[in-house]
Protein backbone atom coordinates (compact mmCIF):
# COMPACT_ATOMS: atom_id res chain seq x y z
CA UNK A 1 0.00 0.00 0.00
CA UNK A 2 2.53 2.56 1.07
CA UNK A 3 4.44 2.43 -2.15
CA UNK A 4 5.81 5.92 -2.18
CA UNK A 5 7.55 8.15 0.24
CA UNK A 6 6.85 11.88 0.35
CA UNK A 7 3.27 12.97 0.37
CA UNK A 8 2.10 9.37 -0.19
CA UNK A 9 -1.38 7.93 0.25
CA UNK A 10 -3.65 8.45 -2.72
CA UNK A 11 -0.79 10.34 -4.25
CA UNK A 12 1.48 7.55 -5.33
CA UNK A 13 4.07 8.71 -7.79
CA UNK A 14 6.35 11.70 -8.00
CA UNK A 15 4.10 13.59 -10.38
CA UNK A 16 1.06 13.21 -8.16
CA UNK A 17 3.09 14.34 -5.18
CA UNK A 18 3.56 17.58 -7.04
CA UNK A 19 -0.19 17.57 -7.70
CA UNK A 20 -0.86 17.24 -3.99
CA UNK A 21 1.27 20.25 -3.14
CA UNK A 22 -0.38 22.24 -5.91
CA UNK A 23 -3.81 21.35 -4.55
CA UNK A 24 -2.81 22.43 -1.10
CA UNK A 25 -1.03 25.62 -2.12
CA UNK A 26 -3.90 28.07 -2.83
CA UNK A 27 -5.64 27.43 0.48
CA UNK A 28 -2.42 27.45 2.48
CA UNK A 29 -1.10 30.65 0.88
CA UNK A 30 -4.33 32.54 1.58
CA UNK A 31 -4.55 31.10 5.06
CA UNK A 32 -1.05 32.29 5.86
CA UNK A 33 -1.62 35.67 4.21
CA UNK A 34 -4.79 36.53 6.14
CA UNK A 35 -4.48 34.61 9.39
CA UNK A 36 -0.92 33.69 10.32
CA UNK A 37 0.88 36.64 8.80
CA UNK A 38 -1.45 39.28 10.30
CA UNK A 39 -1.35 37.54 13.69
CA UNK A 40 2.44 37.81 13.71
CA UNK A 41 2.61 41.21 12.00
CA UNK A 42 0.34 42.73 14.61
CA UNK A 43 2.88 41.78 17.29
CA UNK A 44 5.65 43.42 15.27
CA UNK A 45 3.64 46.57 14.58
CA UNK A 46 2.63 46.92 18.20
CA UNK A 47 6.22 47.90 18.99
CA UNK A 48 6.12 50.86 16.60
CA UNK A 49 4.47 54.25 16.74
CA UNK A 50 1.55 55.21 14.50
CA UNK A 51 2.81 57.09 11.44
CA UNK A 52 1.42 60.62 11.37
CA UNK A 53 1.54 62.68 8.20
CA UNK A 54 5.17 62.91 7.07
CA UNK A 55 6.44 61.23 10.25
CA UNK A 56 6.95 57.50 9.59
CA UNK A 57 6.46 54.79 12.18
CA UNK A 58 9.45 54.35 14.49
CA UNK A 59 10.38 51.69 16.99
CA UNK A 60 9.19 52.61 20.47
CA UNK A 61 9.50 49.31 22.30
CA UNK A 62 6.72 48.50 24.72
CA UNK A 63 5.37 52.04 24.89
CA UNK A 64 2.02 51.11 23.36
CA UNK A 65 1.55 48.53 26.08
CA UNK A 66 2.50 51.09 28.72
CA UNK A 67 -0.15 53.40 27.31
CA UNK A 68 -2.70 50.58 27.55
CA UNK A 69 -1.70 49.76 31.11
CA UNK A 70 -2.34 53.39 32.08
CA UNK A 71 -5.59 53.56 30.15
CA UNK A 72 -8.57 53.07 32.49
CA UNK A 73 -10.81 52.45 29.47
CA UNK A 74 -8.65 49.47 28.48
CA UNK A 75 -9.10 47.83 31.88
CA UNK A 76 -12.81 48.54 31.81
CA UNK A 77 -13.03 47.01 28.34
CA UNK A 78 -11.18 43.94 29.55
CA UNK A 79 -13.53 43.60 32.50
CA UNK A 80 -16.59 44.08 30.30
CA UNK A 81 -15.41 41.44 27.86
CA UNK A 82 -14.79 39.00 30.70
CA UNK A 83 -18.31 39.53 32.02
CA UNK A 84 -19.70 39.31 28.50
CA UNK A 85 -17.96 35.98 27.82
CA UNK A 86 -18.69 34.49 31.26
CA UNK A 87 -22.35 35.43 30.91
CA UNK A 88 -23.02 34.47 27.31
CA UNK A 89 -21.06 31.19 27.13
CA UNK A 90 -22.82 29.10 29.81
CA UNK A 91 -26.24 30.65 29.23
CA UNK A 92 -26.26 30.15 25.49
CA UNK A 93 -25.04 26.56 25.86
CA UNK A 94 -27.61 25.77 28.53
CA UNK A 95 -30.46 27.31 26.57
CA UNK A 96 -29.32 25.55 23.39
CA UNK A 97 -29.37 22.20 25.18
CA UNK A 98 -32.86 22.82 26.60
CA UNK A 99 -34.08 23.84 23.14
CA UNK A 100 -32.65 20.72 21.53
CA UNK A 101 -34.17 18.44 24.16
CA UNK A 102 -37.57 20.07 23.73
CA UNK A 103 -37.50 20.02 19.96
CA UNK A 104 -36.28 16.42 20.01
CA UNK A 105 -38.90 15.34 22.57
CA UNK A 106 -42.61 14.86 22.20
CA UNK A 107 -43.85 18.39 22.65
CA UNK A 108 -46.70 19.78 20.54
CA UNK A 109 -45.77 21.97 17.59
CA UNK A 110 -42.13 20.93 17.43
CA UNK A 111 -41.61 22.13 13.87
CA UNK A 112 -42.82 25.65 14.59
CA UNK A 113 -40.80 25.73 17.78
CA UNK A 114 -37.62 24.66 16.04
CA UNK A 115 -38.19 27.38 13.49
CA UNK A 116 -38.68 30.03 16.16
CA UNK A 117 -35.48 28.99 17.94
CA UNK A 118 -33.48 28.94 14.76
CA UNK A 119 -34.68 32.19 13.18
CA UNK A 120 -32.26 34.53 15.00
CA UNK A 121 -29.33 32.63 13.50
CA UNK A 122 -30.39 33.61 10.02
CA UNK A 123 -31.23 37.25 10.70
CA UNK A 124 -28.40 39.72 10.18
CA UNK A 125 -27.16 41.00 13.54
CA UNK A 126 -27.35 44.54 12.21
CA UNK A 127 -30.98 44.22 11.25
CA UNK A 128 -31.73 42.55 14.54
CA UNK A 129 -29.95 45.28 16.48
CA UNK A 130 -32.44 47.83 15.18
CA UNK A 131 -35.35 45.69 16.34
CA UNK A 132 -33.87 45.16 19.77
CA UNK A 133 -33.28 48.89 19.96
CA UNK A 134 -37.02 49.28 19.73
CA UNK A 135 -37.62 46.54 22.32
CA UNK A 136 -35.33 48.31 24.75
CA UNK A 137 -36.80 51.78 24.18
CA UNK A 138 -37.73 53.29 27.55
CA UNK A 139 -41.42 53.53 28.33
CA UNK A 140 -42.99 52.48 25.04
CA UNK A 141 -40.62 49.71 24.05
CA UNK A 142 -41.93 46.16 24.35
CA UNK A 143 -39.81 45.19 27.34
CA UNK A 144 -40.88 48.17 29.41
CA UNK A 145 -44.51 47.47 28.56
CA UNK A 146 -44.09 43.88 29.71
CA UNK A 147 -42.39 44.78 32.96
CA UNK A 148 -45.07 47.40 33.62
CA UNK A 149 -47.83 44.91 32.93
CA UNK A 150 -46.28 42.09 34.97
CA UNK A 151 -44.45 43.84 37.81
CA UNK A 152 -45.69 47.42 37.64
CA UNK A 153 -42.17 48.76 37.02
CA UNK A 154 -41.59 52.27 35.75
CA UNK A 155 -39.69 53.06 32.56
CA UNK A 156 -36.11 51.75 32.46
CA UNK A 157 -33.42 53.03 30.12
CA UNK A 158 -32.10 49.54 29.39
CA UNK A 159 -29.29 50.45 27.04
CA UNK A 160 -28.81 53.99 28.27
CA UNK A 161 -27.79 53.26 31.83
CA UNK A 162 -24.49 51.82 33.00
CA UNK A 163 -26.03 49.07 35.14
CA UNK A 164 -28.18 47.42 32.52
CA UNK A 165 -26.51 48.18 29.17
CA UNK A 166 -24.02 45.31 29.16
CA UNK A 167 -26.68 42.85 30.29
CA UNK A 168 -28.94 44.03 27.49
CA UNK A 169 -26.16 43.42 24.97
CA UNK A 170 -25.54 39.95 26.41
CA UNK A 171 -29.21 39.13 26.05
CA UNK A 172 -29.08 39.95 22.34
CA UNK A 173 -25.95 37.81 21.88
CA UNK A 174 -27.48 34.81 23.67
CA UNK A 175 -30.67 35.21 21.68
CA UNK A 176 -28.63 35.27 18.49
CA UNK A 177 -26.42 32.23 19.04
CA UNK A 178 -28.50 29.76 21.11
CA UNK A 179 -30.51 28.55 18.12
CA UNK A 180 -27.37 27.87 16.14
CA UNK A 181 -25.88 25.79 18.94
CA UNK A 182 -29.20 23.97 19.24
CA UNK A 183 -28.69 22.54 15.74
CA UNK A 184 -25.49 20.82 16.84
CA UNK A 185 -27.13 19.38 19.95
CA UNK A 186 -30.09 18.28 17.87
CA UNK A 187 -27.82 16.47 15.43
CA UNK A 188 -26.05 14.77 18.34
CA UNK A 189 -29.30 13.80 20.08
CA UNK A 190 -30.68 12.24 16.94
CA UNK A 191 -27.51 10.22 16.55
CA UNK A 192 -27.95 8.57 19.95
CA UNK A 193 -29.25 5.04 19.37
CA UNK A 194 -32.83 4.77 20.72
CA UNK A 195 -31.84 1.40 22.21
CA UNK A 196 -29.99 3.21 25.00
CA UNK A 197 -33.07 5.10 26.12
CA UNK A 198 -35.23 2.01 25.81
CA UNK A 199 -32.78 0.09 27.97
CA UNK A 200 -32.87 2.85 30.56
CA UNK A 201 -36.68 2.83 30.46
CA UNK A 202 -36.74 -0.96 30.96
CA UNK A 203 -34.49 -0.55 33.96
CA UNK A 204 -37.04 1.91 35.32
CA UNK A 205 -34.70 4.89 35.28
CA UNK A 206 -36.39 8.26 35.71
CA UNK A 207 -36.27 10.80 32.90
CA UNK A 208 -33.84 12.98 34.80
CA UNK A 209 -31.61 10.03 35.66
CA UNK A 210 -31.58 8.87 32.04
CA UNK A 211 -30.68 12.38 30.94
CA UNK A 212 -27.86 12.67 33.46
CA UNK A 213 -26.35 9.23 33.01
CA UNK A 214 -27.11 8.39 29.37
CA UNK A 215 -27.79 11.50 27.29
CA UNK A 216 -25.45 14.04 28.86
CA UNK A 217 -22.25 11.95 28.69
CA UNK A 218 -22.93 11.20 25.04
CA UNK A 219 -23.24 14.92 24.37
CA UNK A 220 -19.77 15.60 25.77
CA UNK A 221 -17.89 16.07 22.48
CA UNK A 222 -20.71 18.25 21.11
CA UNK A 223 -20.65 20.40 24.22
CA UNK A 224 -16.92 20.89 23.83
CA UNK A 225 -17.31 21.88 20.18
CA UNK A 226 -20.09 24.31 21.06
CA UNK A 227 -18.12 25.69 24.00
CA UNK A 228 -15.17 26.51 21.74
CA UNK A 229 -17.49 28.37 19.40
CA UNK A 230 -19.30 30.14 22.22
CA UNK A 231 -16.01 31.32 23.71
CA UNK A 232 -14.85 32.69 20.36
CA UNK A 233 -18.22 34.39 19.94
CA UNK A 234 -17.69 35.93 23.36
CA UNK A 235 -14.95 38.00 21.74
CA UNK A 236 -16.19 38.18 18.16
CA UNK A 237 -19.93 38.88 18.40
CA UNK A 238 -19.93 42.67 18.67
CA UNK A 239 -21.87 43.88 15.61
CA UNK A 240 -24.94 44.76 17.63
CA UNK A 241 -22.88 46.73 20.13
CA UNK A 242 -21.36 48.87 17.40
CA UNK A 243 -24.82 49.68 16.08
CA UNK A 244 -26.82 49.89 19.32
CA UNK A 245 -24.55 51.61 21.82
CA UNK A 246 -21.22 52.43 20.12
CA UNK A 247 -19.73 50.95 23.29
CA UNK A 248 -21.50 53.49 25.50
CA UNK A 249 -22.83 54.75 27.81
CA UNK A 250 -19.43 55.76 29.16
CA UNK A 251 -17.81 52.61 27.70
CA UNK A 252 -20.14 50.40 29.73
CA UNK A 253 -20.61 48.09 26.74
CA UNK A 254 -17.22 48.50 25.06
CA UNK A 255 -15.53 45.15 24.40
CA UNK A 256 -12.05 44.38 23.12
CA UNK A 257 -13.10 44.15 19.48
CA UNK A 258 -15.24 47.30 19.55
CA UNK A 259 -12.35 49.09 21.23
CA UNK A 260 -9.98 47.84 18.52
CA UNK A 261 -12.40 49.19 15.94
CA UNK A 262 -12.67 52.55 17.70
CA UNK A 263 -8.95 52.99 18.24
CA UNK A 264 -7.94 51.66 14.84
CA UNK A 265 -10.60 53.07 12.54
CA UNK A 266 -12.07 56.08 14.31
CA UNK A 267 -9.00 57.59 15.96
CA UNK A 268 -6.71 55.88 13.40
CA UNK A 269 -4.17 55.00 16.07
CA UNK A 270 -3.22 51.77 14.30
CA UNK A 271 -0.20 51.02 16.49
CA UNK A 272 -2.28 51.07 19.66
CA UNK A 273 -4.93 49.01 17.89
CA UNK A 274 -2.22 46.49 17.04
CA UNK A 275 -1.25 46.25 20.70
CA UNK A 276 -4.92 45.73 21.58
CA UNK A 277 -5.14 42.99 18.97
CA UNK A 278 -2.15 41.29 20.56
CA UNK A 279 -3.98 41.29 23.89
CA UNK A 280 -7.03 39.75 22.24
CA UNK A 281 -4.94 37.07 20.52
CA UNK A 282 -3.13 36.33 23.77
CA UNK A 283 -6.41 35.75 25.56
CA UNK A 284 -7.61 33.47 22.77
CA UNK A 285 -4.36 31.49 22.87
CA UNK A 286 -4.67 31.03 26.63
CA UNK A 287 -8.23 29.84 26.19
CA UNK A 288 -7.17 27.47 23.40
CA UNK A 289 -4.49 26.01 25.66
CA UNK A 290 -6.99 25.64 28.50
CA UNK A 291 -9.45 23.89 26.22
CA UNK A 292 -6.72 21.63 24.90
CA UNK A 293 -5.83 20.56 28.44
CA UNK A 294 -9.49 20.05 29.27
CA UNK A 295 -9.97 17.95 26.16
CA UNK A 296 -6.89 15.89 27.05
CA UNK A 297 -8.28 15.16 30.51
CA UNK A 298 -11.65 14.24 29.08
CA UNK A 299 -10.20 11.64 26.79
CA UNK A 300 -8.29 10.17 29.71
CA UNK A 301 -11.46 10.09 31.70
CA UNK A 302 -13.21 7.93 29.13
CA UNK B 1 -48.27 4.72 26.05
CA UNK B 2 -51.46 2.70 26.51
CA UNK B 3 -53.67 3.82 29.31
CA UNK B 4 -53.94 0.75 31.50
CA UNK B 5 -55.63 1.84 34.69
CA UNK B 6 -53.70 0.67 37.72
CA UNK B 7 -54.04 1.73 41.29
CA UNK B 8 -50.89 3.84 41.29
CA UNK B 9 -51.28 4.93 37.68
CA UNK B 10 -53.33 8.13 37.94
CA UNK B 11 -51.19 9.68 40.66
CA UNK B 12 -47.95 9.10 38.81
CA UNK B 13 -49.43 10.18 35.52
CA UNK B 14 -50.77 13.32 37.15
CA UNK B 15 -47.30 14.23 38.38
CA UNK B 16 -45.79 13.57 35.00
CA UNK B 17 -48.44 15.60 33.27
CA UNK B 18 -47.85 18.64 35.45
CA UNK B 19 -44.12 18.43 34.76
CA UNK B 20 -44.74 17.96 31.08
CA UNK B 21 -47.21 20.82 31.05
CA UNK B 22 -44.73 23.17 32.75
CA UNK B 23 -42.02 22.15 30.32
CA UNK B 24 -44.25 22.75 27.34
CA UNK B 25 -45.12 26.17 28.69
CA UNK B 26 -41.45 27.04 29.20
CA UNK B 27 -40.57 25.80 25.72
CA UNK B 28 -43.29 27.91 24.16
CA UNK B 29 -42.43 30.97 26.19
CA UNK B 30 -38.86 30.71 24.96
CA UNK B 31 -40.06 30.21 21.40
CA UNK B 32 -42.19 33.35 21.63
CA UNK B 33 -39.30 35.40 23.00
CA UNK B 34 -37.01 34.06 20.29
CA UNK B 35 -39.49 34.82 17.52
CA UNK B 36 -40.60 38.16 18.93
CA UNK B 37 -38.21 40.45 17.05
CA UNK B 38 -39.12 38.91 13.71
CA UNK B 39 -42.84 38.94 14.52
CA UNK B 40 -42.56 42.55 15.54
CA UNK B 41 -40.68 43.42 12.36
CA UNK B 42 -43.45 41.84 10.30
CA UNK B 43 -46.08 43.78 12.26
CA UNK B 44 -44.34 47.13 11.97
CA UNK B 45 -43.35 46.70 8.35
CA UNK B 46 -46.85 45.94 7.09
CA UNK B 47 -48.67 48.68 9.02
CA UNK B 48 -48.54 52.48 8.79
CA UNK B 49 -45.93 54.19 10.95
CA UNK B 50 -48.50 55.22 13.52
CA UNK B 51 -49.07 51.59 14.49
CA UNK B 52 -45.41 50.74 15.05
CA UNK B 53 -45.98 50.78 18.79
CA UNK B 54 -49.74 50.34 18.87
CA UNK B 55 -50.98 46.83 18.49
CA UNK B 56 -54.55 46.79 17.23
CA UNK B 57 -55.93 43.96 15.17
CA UNK B 58 -57.89 46.38 13.02
CA UNK B 59 -54.83 48.35 11.94
CA UNK B 60 -54.78 48.83 8.17
CA UNK B 61 -52.24 46.90 6.12
CA UNK B 62 -49.82 48.63 3.77
CA UNK B 63 -46.80 47.97 1.61
CA UNK B 64 -45.70 51.61 1.61
CA UNK B 65 -42.94 51.01 4.13
CA UNK B 66 -41.19 48.62 1.76
CA UNK B 67 -41.48 51.09 -1.07
CA UNK B 68 -40.18 53.89 1.14
CA UNK B 69 -37.26 51.80 2.41
CA UNK B 70 -36.38 50.62 -1.09
CA UNK B 71 -36.17 54.21 -2.32
CA UNK B 72 -34.65 55.75 0.80
CA UNK B 73 -31.34 53.96 0.31
CA UNK B 74 -29.59 52.32 -2.65
CA UNK B 75 -30.81 48.88 -1.63
CA UNK B 76 -30.77 47.35 -5.13
CA UNK B 77 -27.05 48.11 -5.33
CA UNK B 78 -26.45 46.76 -1.79
CA UNK B 79 -28.30 43.58 -2.76
CA UNK B 80 -26.15 43.15 -5.83
CA UNK B 81 -22.99 43.68 -3.78
CA UNK B 82 -24.02 41.13 -1.18
CA UNK B 83 -24.98 38.57 -3.80
CA UNK B 84 -21.65 39.06 -5.58
CA UNK B 85 -19.77 38.80 -2.30
CA UNK B 86 -21.54 35.65 -1.12
CA UNK B 87 -21.21 33.96 -4.51
CA UNK B 88 -17.52 34.74 -4.69
CA UNK B 89 -16.72 33.66 -1.14
CA UNK B 90 -18.76 30.46 -1.10
CA UNK B 91 -17.68 29.41 -4.58
CA UNK B 92 -14.00 30.01 -3.90
CA UNK B 93 -14.28 28.32 -0.50
CA UNK B 94 -15.77 25.20 -2.07
CA UNK B 95 -12.95 24.89 -4.58
CA UNK B 96 -10.03 25.70 -2.29
CA UNK B 97 -11.30 23.79 0.73
CA UNK B 98 -12.14 20.73 -1.35
CA UNK B 99 -8.64 20.57 -2.80
CA UNK B 100 -6.93 21.09 0.53
CA UNK B 101 -9.25 18.75 2.45
CA UNK B 102 -8.67 15.98 -0.11
CA UNK B 103 -4.92 16.17 0.41
CA UNK B 104 -5.30 16.31 4.19
CA UNK B 105 -7.63 13.30 4.18
CA UNK B 106 -5.56 11.09 1.93
CA UNK B 107 -1.93 12.08 2.16
CA UNK B 108 0.33 10.27 4.59
CA UNK B 109 3.17 12.75 4.45
CA UNK B 110 4.67 13.64 7.80
CA UNK B 111 4.18 17.34 7.02
CA UNK B 112 0.43 16.98 7.04
CA UNK B 113 0.12 17.00 10.82
CA UNK B 114 1.91 20.32 11.10
CA UNK B 115 0.08 21.88 8.16
CA UNK B 116 -3.28 20.74 9.48
CA UNK B 117 -2.49 22.26 12.86
CA UNK B 118 -1.86 25.53 11.02
CA UNK B 119 -5.30 25.21 9.44
CA UNK B 120 -6.93 24.61 12.82
CA UNK B 121 -5.41 27.83 14.16
CA UNK B 122 -8.00 29.68 12.11
CA UNK B 123 -10.84 28.08 14.07
CA UNK B 124 -9.64 30.14 17.02
CA UNK B 125 -8.06 33.21 15.45
CA UNK B 126 -10.50 34.33 12.80
CA UNK B 127 -10.02 37.10 10.25
CA UNK B 128 -12.75 39.00 12.13
CA UNK B 129 -10.25 39.76 14.84
CA UNK B 130 -7.38 40.74 12.57
CA UNK B 131 -9.08 43.73 10.97
CA UNK B 132 -6.21 46.13 11.69
CA UNK B 133 -3.51 44.10 9.95
CA UNK B 134 -5.73 42.85 7.15
CA UNK B 135 -6.70 46.43 6.40
CA UNK B 136 -3.02 47.27 6.18
CA UNK B 137 -2.51 44.37 3.75
CA UNK B 138 -5.45 45.38 1.59
CA UNK B 139 -4.19 48.95 1.44
CA UNK B 140 -0.78 47.71 0.35
CA UNK B 141 -2.44 45.62 -2.35
CA UNK B 142 -4.58 48.57 -3.45
CA UNK B 143 -7.75 46.60 -2.76
CA UNK B 144 -9.44 48.86 -0.20
CA UNK B 145 -13.11 49.42 -1.05
CA UNK B 146 -13.52 46.41 -3.32
CA UNK B 147 -15.89 43.46 -2.96
CA UNK B 148 -12.92 41.20 -3.63
CA UNK B 149 -11.24 42.52 -0.47
CA UNK B 150 -14.32 41.84 1.67
CA UNK B 151 -14.26 38.18 0.72
CA UNK B 152 -10.58 37.37 0.27
CA UNK B 153 -9.56 36.86 3.94
CA UNK B 154 -12.34 34.29 4.36
CA UNK B 155 -11.73 32.25 1.22
CA UNK B 156 -9.28 29.79 2.79
CA UNK B 157 -11.63 28.67 5.54
CA UNK B 158 -10.20 26.55 8.32
CA UNK B 159 -13.69 25.42 9.26
CA UNK B 160 -14.41 24.34 5.68
CA UNK B 161 -11.18 22.41 5.30
CA UNK B 162 -11.72 20.73 8.66
CA UNK B 163 -15.30 19.77 7.86
CA UNK B 164 -14.56 18.38 4.40
CA UNK B 165 -11.51 16.50 5.63
CA UNK B 166 -13.64 14.77 8.27
CA UNK B 167 -16.14 13.79 5.59
CA UNK B 168 -13.51 12.66 3.08
CA UNK B 169 -11.85 10.48 5.69
CA UNK B 170 -15.06 8.50 6.06
CA UNK B 171 -15.03 7.58 2.37
CA UNK B 172 -14.11 3.86 2.17
CA UNK B 173 -10.74 3.21 0.59
CA UNK B 174 -12.30 0.40 -1.45
CA UNK B 175 -14.36 2.86 -3.46
CA UNK B 176 -11.25 4.76 -4.38
CA UNK B 177 -9.36 1.57 -5.27
CA UNK B 178 -12.26 0.45 -7.43
CA UNK B 179 -12.24 3.77 -9.27
CA UNK B 180 -8.51 3.48 -9.74
CA UNK B 181 -8.91 0.01 -11.25
CA UNK B 182 -11.46 1.53 -13.62
CA UNK B 183 -8.68 3.81 -14.75
CA UNK B 184 -9.60 7.03 -12.94
CA UNK B 185 -6.82 9.49 -12.13
CA UNK B 186 -6.57 11.55 -8.93
CA UNK B 187 -8.78 14.33 -10.30
CA UNK B 188 -11.45 11.93 -11.50
CA UNK B 189 -11.45 10.16 -8.14
CA UNK B 190 -11.88 13.44 -6.30
CA UNK B 191 -14.62 14.60 -8.62
CA UNK B 192 -16.51 11.32 -9.08
CA UNK B 193 -16.05 9.60 -5.73
CA UNK B 194 -15.32 12.10 -2.97
CA UNK B 195 -17.31 15.17 -3.94
CA UNK B 196 -20.63 13.36 -4.57
CA UNK B 197 -20.35 11.48 -1.28
CA UNK B 198 -19.76 14.73 0.59
CA UNK B 199 -22.90 16.42 -0.72
CA UNK B 200 -24.57 16.77 2.73
CA UNK B 201 -21.43 18.42 4.06
CA UNK B 202 -21.39 20.85 1.16
CA UNK B 203 -25.00 21.77 1.84
CA UNK B 204 -24.47 22.30 5.57
CA UNK B 205 -21.24 24.19 5.09
CA UNK B 206 -22.59 26.17 2.15
CA UNK B 207 -25.65 27.37 4.05
CA UNK B 208 -23.57 28.26 7.10
CA UNK B 209 -21.10 30.12 4.96
CA UNK B 210 -23.75 31.98 2.97
CA UNK B 211 -25.46 33.03 6.21
CA UNK B 212 -22.16 34.12 7.72
CA UNK B 213 -21.16 36.31 4.82
CA UNK B 214 -24.63 37.62 4.10
CA UNK B 215 -24.67 38.85 7.69
CA UNK B 216 -21.03 39.74 8.24
CA UNK B 217 -20.60 43.34 9.33
CA UNK B 218 -17.43 44.53 10.99
CA UNK B 219 -14.85 43.73 8.31
CA UNK B 220 -17.07 45.00 5.45
CA UNK B 221 -17.69 48.16 7.50
CA UNK B 222 -13.96 48.70 7.80
CA UNK B 223 -12.91 47.88 4.25
CA UNK B 224 -15.70 49.57 2.25
CA UNK B 225 -16.57 53.21 2.04
CA UNK B 226 -18.75 53.71 -1.03
CA UNK B 227 -22.20 52.64 -2.17
CA UNK B 228 -20.71 50.55 -4.96
CA UNK B 229 -19.05 48.11 -2.61
CA UNK B 230 -21.11 48.18 0.58
CA UNK B 231 -22.98 44.97 1.32
CA UNK B 232 -26.53 45.01 2.71
CA UNK B 233 -25.52 44.91 6.35
CA UNK B 234 -23.29 47.97 6.13
CA UNK B 235 -25.83 49.71 3.94
CA UNK B 236 -28.55 49.03 6.47
CA UNK B 237 -26.42 50.33 9.32
CA UNK B 238 -25.64 53.52 7.41
CA UNK B 239 -29.31 53.88 6.54
CA UNK B 240 -30.55 53.33 10.09
CA UNK B 241 -28.02 55.68 11.67
CA UNK B 242 -28.36 58.70 9.38
CA UNK B 243 -31.08 61.30 8.85
CA UNK B 244 -34.11 59.00 9.26
CA UNK B 245 -34.71 59.93 12.84
CA UNK B 246 -36.08 56.61 13.92
CA UNK B 247 -38.97 55.43 11.81
CA UNK B 248 -39.50 51.91 13.13
CA UNK B 249 -41.88 51.00 10.32
CA UNK B 250 -39.36 51.78 7.57
CA UNK B 251 -36.45 50.25 9.49
CA UNK B 252 -38.50 47.09 10.00
CA UNK B 253 -39.30 46.96 6.30
CA UNK B 254 -35.63 47.40 5.43
CA UNK B 255 -34.74 44.70 7.94
CA UNK B 256 -37.15 42.24 6.38
CA UNK B 257 -35.87 43.07 2.90
CA UNK B 258 -32.31 42.40 4.05
CA UNK B 259 -33.11 39.13 5.74
CA UNK B 260 -35.77 37.76 3.40
CA UNK B 261 -33.65 35.79 0.91
CA UNK B 262 -31.76 34.04 3.66
CA UNK B 263 -34.87 33.44 5.73
CA UNK B 264 -36.67 31.88 2.78
CA UNK B 265 -33.79 29.62 1.81
CA UNK B 266 -33.49 28.35 5.37
CA UNK B 267 -37.20 27.69 5.57
CA UNK B 268 -36.87 25.64 2.40
CA UNK B 269 -33.78 23.73 3.47
CA UNK B 270 -34.52 23.44 7.19
CA UNK B 271 -34.83 19.66 7.31
CA UNK B 272 -31.87 18.96 5.04
CA UNK B 273 -29.83 21.42 7.01
CA UNK B 274 -30.19 19.56 10.31
CA UNK B 275 -29.67 16.22 8.64
CA UNK B 276 -26.61 17.49 6.82
CA UNK B 277 -25.08 18.49 10.11
CA UNK B 278 -25.79 15.03 11.45
CA UNK B 279 -24.22 13.30 8.51
CA UNK B 280 -21.32 15.70 8.35
CA UNK B 281 -20.42 14.39 11.76
CA UNK B 282 -20.16 17.72 13.57
CA UNK B 283 -21.09 16.42 16.93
Amino acid sequence: MARAAGIGGSFGRERTTLHAWLMLAPAMILLVAFTHYPALATIWHSFFSTPKGARPARFIGAENYAVLADDPVFWLVLKNNLIYALGTVPLSIGIALAMALWVNGRIRGKAAMRMAYFVPTVLPMIAVANLWLFFYTPDYGLIDRMTRLLFGWGPTNWIGSQETALGAMMMVAIWKEAGFFMIFYLAALQAIPPVLHEAAAVEGASRFYTFRRVTLPLLGPTTLFIAVNAVINGFRLVDHIIVMTHGGPDNATALLLTYIYDVGFRYWDTALASALTVVLLLILCLLAAAQFLLMGRRTHYR
Amino acid sequence: MSAIPTSSGPVRRGGLDLGHWLETAAAWLLAIIWAAPLLYAVWAAFHPTGYAARFELTAPLTLNNFVAAWHAAPFPRYFLNTVLLVTFVTGAQFVLCTLAAFVFARSRSRWMGLLFALVLVQLMIMPDMLIVENYRTMRALGLVDTIFAIGLPYVASGFGIFLLRQTFMQVPKELEDAARVEGCGTWAILWKVYVPLARPTYLAYGLTSVAYHWNNFLWPLVITNTVNTRPLTVGLAVFASTDQGIDWAIISAATLLTAAPLLLSFLLFQRQFVQSFMRAGIR
